[in-house]
């Protein structure tokens, strides 16, 4: 695992995400285009949301006030695969690896099914198969070939769309490329959102759109206190939208709003 | 029937009235393998875990009977290693109840693993930063010595030791005790340790995250400490069941009373810097990570409330540790078995609060308590290793010379 990280340590690309909280509108695309493109099944009874396979979920958050002061905000949430990702610390058969561009991924094959990861992981963001996969009559037609699907007992996460990163370097390769442009690679998730609030791209490359955005005053971070270090970032100009995605003490909001 | 089997000069009671007993335990038995059945051939939906519940009462049944199970090695270390003397007429015993506390984990955690068949990628990918990666080590290879030292006491058997090479076999391994014991110990201590690292590396969930040394989080050193005091009172506890159940005298008390003496003397000890813990943990850790105390816990009297502290330090801590520690209270009866008692809910309690309660916190400000209560799935396959323990105990009481005092007891 870690000798990985030496080999590639020079690397010159390194994934992130930008979601613009104030422009999503929380019509679900992205969960939907997630779920199509990962050939992630669908069960007839999806009502226990805490069973269901979702590899990139909507919050929906409020501001706690009375109508007509109430406040609505939509979070949607894929793995943030994380610079510190306690779940591939936890895993104990190395099933789960964070590559050298950022992606924290799963080998499903190698996992056994324990469930640490999912214990350790703050974000919810690892989901297991309670159930062995079926997928509605006809949907079958509609699978990525590019995409395994997982079995029984196994645990499974977003990846950033991975597939679509091998497909284009594949064809940057044959254009005599190693790096890949600006949006040649994005998930799937990002290609569907309807208002533009999902950004993606290349950190390292200074002149990326996610370089400037995480630069923002309105840039945050799930649960920054728990030393995670995601490479999900959100933007809002709402205050009390960053005040619930991270633990706040009275003591250090009284010092925040002095400063 | 059966007389030719039992060892000579103690009485036991009639054939059909043990197979009576057996066939009891044995029809729980079958409803927990119709559990295990449905787990492995339905998958784990026929549980009540869930994506916020990954571990739930298996995981706690484990780390529970690990505990309770530290008696056998921790009485091996005392007898072989320090040299404790006294500690012979109950090391069998110890030995016994640490075997089947451990078959038991290994059996539920057969179970809890989504892919049983790929359980041995734990050995064959090993993650060495992980916790769970050295407790699969040390569990198993120490169940293997908990087998080698539950041998000798099975060739014990009257109608093994007419054949001369088991005989000596027997006699020899005898001799060879201490090397097992000294290797149990040291096995031990790192698993136990791993199983309170397990969750106290995670520095991604609060309510369980510690600090420590070097790689270890101060939960390692807690769960050793908890685990040796609640160990020699398992095995106190298990003992006098026994008695009660079979109407017979089996250890002299002052063997009773001197594992009670160890436990409380080491839960004393591990009160200490577990409250110390606490306490740096609520004015410290979770400041940092901009949580307080009561964040983590459903008011006082919630579910998952603040009694559990309560619970855990007060009554079912502080309480059997001044019962066990004060001689006066040790001497009688009643008061020795309810402090041994009490010491086992305690530290089963602290099993509870590390592997249950951590998954239903809300890990995000805008997010909700969950609760889980198991399927009786979860609770059959839970049980089933209870009524698999007590059958094995029946066994070894009834075939075995379990307990060397027993004749001069029961003249």
């Amino acid at each position: 695992m870690g000798h990985n990280h030496e080999h590639q340590g020079s690397h010159a690309e390194k994934y992130v995400m930008v979601i613009d909280v104030d422009k999503c509108t929380g019509c679900g695309a992205c969960a939907i285009a997630c779920s199509q493109e990962n050939n992630i099944p669908v069960r007839t009874d999806e009502t226990d949301k805490y069973l269901s396979l979702n590899w990139l979920v909507i919050y929906r958050i409020t501001n706690g006030k009375p109508f007509p002061k109430t406040k609505v905000a939509y979070i949607p949430r894929p793995c943030m695969h994380c610079d510190h990702p306690i779940c591939v610390h936890v895993c104990p058969a190395s099933a789960t690896d964070k590559d050298a561009k950022g992606v924290v991924s799963q080998i499903y094959p190698r996992c056994f099914g324990c469930r640490y990861c999912m214990a350790a992981c703050p974000y919810h963001a690892r989901v297991f198969n309670w159930w062995d996969p079926k997928y509605p009559e006809g949907t079958e037609r509609g699978f990525n070939p590019d995409v395994s699907t997982r079995m029984r007992g196994v645990v499974e996460k977003c990846n950033f769309c991975n597939h679509r990163y091998q497909r284009a370097r594949d064809k940057a390769i044959t254009e005599g490329r190693v790096i890949l442009k600006e949006g040649e690679y994005v998930p799937a998730c990002v290609e569907a959102c309807p208002t533009r609030a999902m950004y993606f791209g290349n950190i390292k490359d200074p002149e990326s759109k996610v370089a400037k955005l995480i630069k923002s005053p309105y840039a945050f971070r799930l649960l920054e206190k728990y030393g995670t270090h995601p490479s999900v970032y959100y933007l809002s100009k709402h205050e009390w939208v960053k005040r619930q995605t991270d633990w706040y003490l009275e003591t250090q909001n009284k010092k925040q709003s002095h400063e | 029937m059966d007389a030719a089997l039992i060892p000579p000069g103690v009485k036991r009671c009639g054939f059909k009235k043990f197979i009576i007993w057996i066939s009891f335990w044995g029809l729980v038995v079958l409803w927990g393998l119709y559990g295990l059945a449905l787990c492995w051939g339905k998958g784990l939906n026929q549980t009540n875990m869930n994506n916020y519940y990954g571990f739930a009462l298996w995981i706690w049944a484990d780390l529970g009977v690990i505990a309770l199970g530290a008696g056998a090695f921790f009485s091996g270390f005392l007898r072989y290693i320090v040299g404790i003397d006294k500690l012979k007429n109950i090391i069998n015993m110890a030995v016994v109840v640490g075997w089947l506390c451990y078959g038991s984990a290994l059996l539920i955690l057969g179970i809890d693993v989504g892919q049983p068949l790929r359980a041995w990628h734990i050995f064959w990918y090993p993650n060495v930063h992980s916790m769970l990666t050295e407790v699969a080590f040390c569990i198993s290879t120490y169940f293997l010595v908990l087998c080698i030292e539950y041998l000798p006491l099975v060739l014990e058997n009257i109608q093994l030791q007419k054949n001369k090479f088991i005989h000596i076999f027997s006699h020899n391994l005898h001799e060879y005790m201490v090397i097992f014991a000294a290797v149990g110990t040291f096995l031990s201590f790192f698993h136990q340790g791993s199983l309170g690292g397990v969750p106290g590396v995670l520095y991604s969930r609060p309510f369980t995250f510690r600090e420590g040394f070097f790689v270890w989080p101060w939960t390692f050193f807690l769960f050793i400490l908890s685990a040796i005091a609640v160990g020699p009172s398992f095995t106190l506890l298990c003992t006098w069941i026994l008695q009660k159940v079979t109407k017979r005298k089996l250890v002299k008390y002052d063997v009773l009373e001197l594992l009670g003496k160890i436990s409380g003397i080491l839960l004393c000890v591990y009160l200490v810097f577990k409250s110390w813990d606490t306490l740096y943990w609520a004015t410290n850790i979770l400041p940092q990570k901009g949580m307080t105390i009561t964040e983590l816990y459903q008011g006082w009297f919630g579910p998952y409330g603040m009694w559990l502290l309560v619970a855990e330090l007060g009554i079912f801590g502080i309480v059997p540790a001044l019962i066990l520690i004060c001689p006066a209270l040790r001497k009688k009866e009643f008061w020795l078995i309810l402090g041994a008692f009490f010491n086992c809910i305690g530290i089963l309690i602290n099993r509870f609060v590390f592997t249950i309660v951590p998954w239903g916190i809300p890990t995000y400000p805008f997010d909700k308590w969950v609760l889980y209560l198991p399927s009786w799935q979860e609770w059959a396959t839970t049980i089933m290793p209870v009524a698999l323990g007590v059958i094995v105990v029946s066994l070894s009481y009834r075939y075995l010379p379990v307990f060397p005092q027993e004749r001069e007891l029961n003249p």
